[in-house]
């Protein structure tokens, strides 16, 4: 191989799903683009529990049945004391459809970036970023063991939850305990489960400050996971032992193949997400929905509007804060007020105690979901429990 | 100091998104704690598999 020049339009920290689709968009629209990834393999390991809306995964990707592990058709929620109300596929919007396998997905996307012309390099991992004159001009990073310096005219920071490249900047992404869900995950097989339906449980001893999630992943498996909040983590009663008791209990003859452990941030989005030479995307730019942890939409979402922000700003010559907000002010405008919200109920639902949360279940047995979105139901709910929910009132008219 | 458990550990990254001065640091399948580090041990409260300890 020749050596590659140094020197790229945009610099790509990180090979998510945020990161790709920025990648393979900016260098679609002629940029002169790398991505790197820290790891040896894009996609490996997981960190994720793997559901995805299909209406929603669609306007970005075409789901080919090589990264689509199962289909489902809706899903229940059940309460501390096992009530369960069911919605159907359109209802738990964001959450549900898919259930993806994000190793190949992953390098799916990764490898759409590389067919649209961005270049990629693996086991690189950027060690900080170079600023002259107040701007971002690049990164310096580490290959295969060796130092190196990477300049180009924007740096994109993808690189997930637990992001550097904003600190190294002068962002602050720092996330408080209360600001992310810490979770484990089982990938459990041989199980008698029902295929069709995603599940969701509720409940301080299941999960306190989260929820616990079974997500069908076809041929008798599922992913079998719960995210507690950071604020609520303790020696004793950490996801992993949490989930361990679920799983022994209710699935005592399940075979656990694959252990999965993540933080997602759940604190709603930066308030700066650019600087001057430099933009944030995904988990990295906390662009997570802070009720259901979901964020693959989100992010490739951002990964769009940056990849073109970035691709008009290269051809402009102006890489400055001010030039690159227009990303910032685009994605808000689609995702601001519902992530808003989102924050507001997840700040109720923490402080509720397990019998606020049978109320709330019981307040909508019989109540039929089929045809309502996730904001509806939530819509419901307020209108159901207007004591409990007062806080929520004005956000659900 | 922080003990960072290699065996235990699964390389999330949740430690470094809370580490108030950035010390913590995800390189690939370990976790690095740099010399600045306070003690502060809001890492290994976050930890969702108990890989973190601070160490007396």
């Amino acid at each position: 191989m020749t050596a590659k020049p140094d020197k790229y339009d945009i610099v790509i920290v990180g090979a998510g799903p945020a990161g790709s689709i920025t990648a393979k968009t900016a260098a679609a629209l002629g940029s002169d683009v790398l991505m790197i990834e820290k790891r040896q393999a894009i996609g490996d390991p997981v960190r994720c529990a793997e559901g995805v809306s299909k209406p929603q995964l669609k306007e970005h990707i075409e789901p080919d049945e090589r990264w689509i592990a199962a289909e489902v058709k809706g899903s229940r929620i059940y309460a501390p004391d096992s009530t369960s109300v069911e919605l159907s596929e359109d209802v738990s919007g964001a959450e549900v459809g898919y259930t993806l396998e994000r190793k190949l997905f992953d390098r799916a996307l990764a490898n759409e970036a590389a067919l649209a012309g961005a270049e990629v390099r693996v086991k690189t991992r950027a060690t900080g970023v170079i600023i002259e004159g107040g701007s971002v001009k690049g990164i310096t990073a580490m290959h295969l063991g060796e130092e190196c310096e990477i300049r180009a005219d924007i740096v994109i920071g993808a690189d997930g939850v637990e992001s550097k490249i904003g600190r190294w900047a002068g962002i602050d992404t720092t996330l408080k305990p209360s600001e992310i869900e810490t979770g484990a995950q089982f990938l459990v097989t041989d199980i008698d489960i029902d295929q069709d339906f995603c599940e969701f449980h509720l409940g301080a001893s299941i999960a306190p400050s989260g929820y616990l999630w079974v997500f069908p992943k076809g041929n008798r498996s599922a992913n079998v996971g719960l995210a507690i909040g950071g604020d609520v983590c303790h020696q004793g009663n950490r996801p992993i032992d949490l989930l361990r008791n679920f799983v022994e209990e209710r699935y005592p003859n399940g075979k656990i193949i694959e252990i999965v452990v993540g933080g997602v941030p759940t604190s709603g989005p930066l308030e700066e997400m650019v600087t001057d030479g430099l933009m944030l995307v995904g988990d990295a730019a906390r662009q997570s929905d802070p009720l259901t942890g979901g964020g693959i939409i989100n992010a490739m979402d951002a990964g769009r509007i940056a990849g073109e922000v970035a691709a008009q700003a290269i051809s402009e010559g102006n890489v400055s804060k001010a030039r690159l907000r227009e990303y910032e002010t685009i994605w808000r405008e689609r995702h601001g007020k519902r992530l808003k919200r989102s924050l507001a109920v997840k700040n109720r639902f923490v402080t509720m105690n397990d019998s606020d949360l049978n109320k709330l279940v019981h307040s909508v047995e019989g109540i039929d979901f089929s045809t309502m979105t996730l904001f509806e139901m939530l819509k419901v709910l307020v209108r159901k429990n207007p004591r409990m929910l007062i806080s929520l009132g004005k956000l659900f008219v | 100091m922080i003990g960072v458990n290699r065996y235990k550990c699964g390389y999330c990254g949740a430690c470094v998104s809370v580490c108030p001065i950035g010390a913590v640091e995800l390189v690939e399948t370990w976790v690095e704690i740099a010399d600045d580090c306070t003690e502060c041990g809001t890492c290994a409260g976050v930890c969702p598999i108990g890989a973190i300890e601070v160490l007396k």
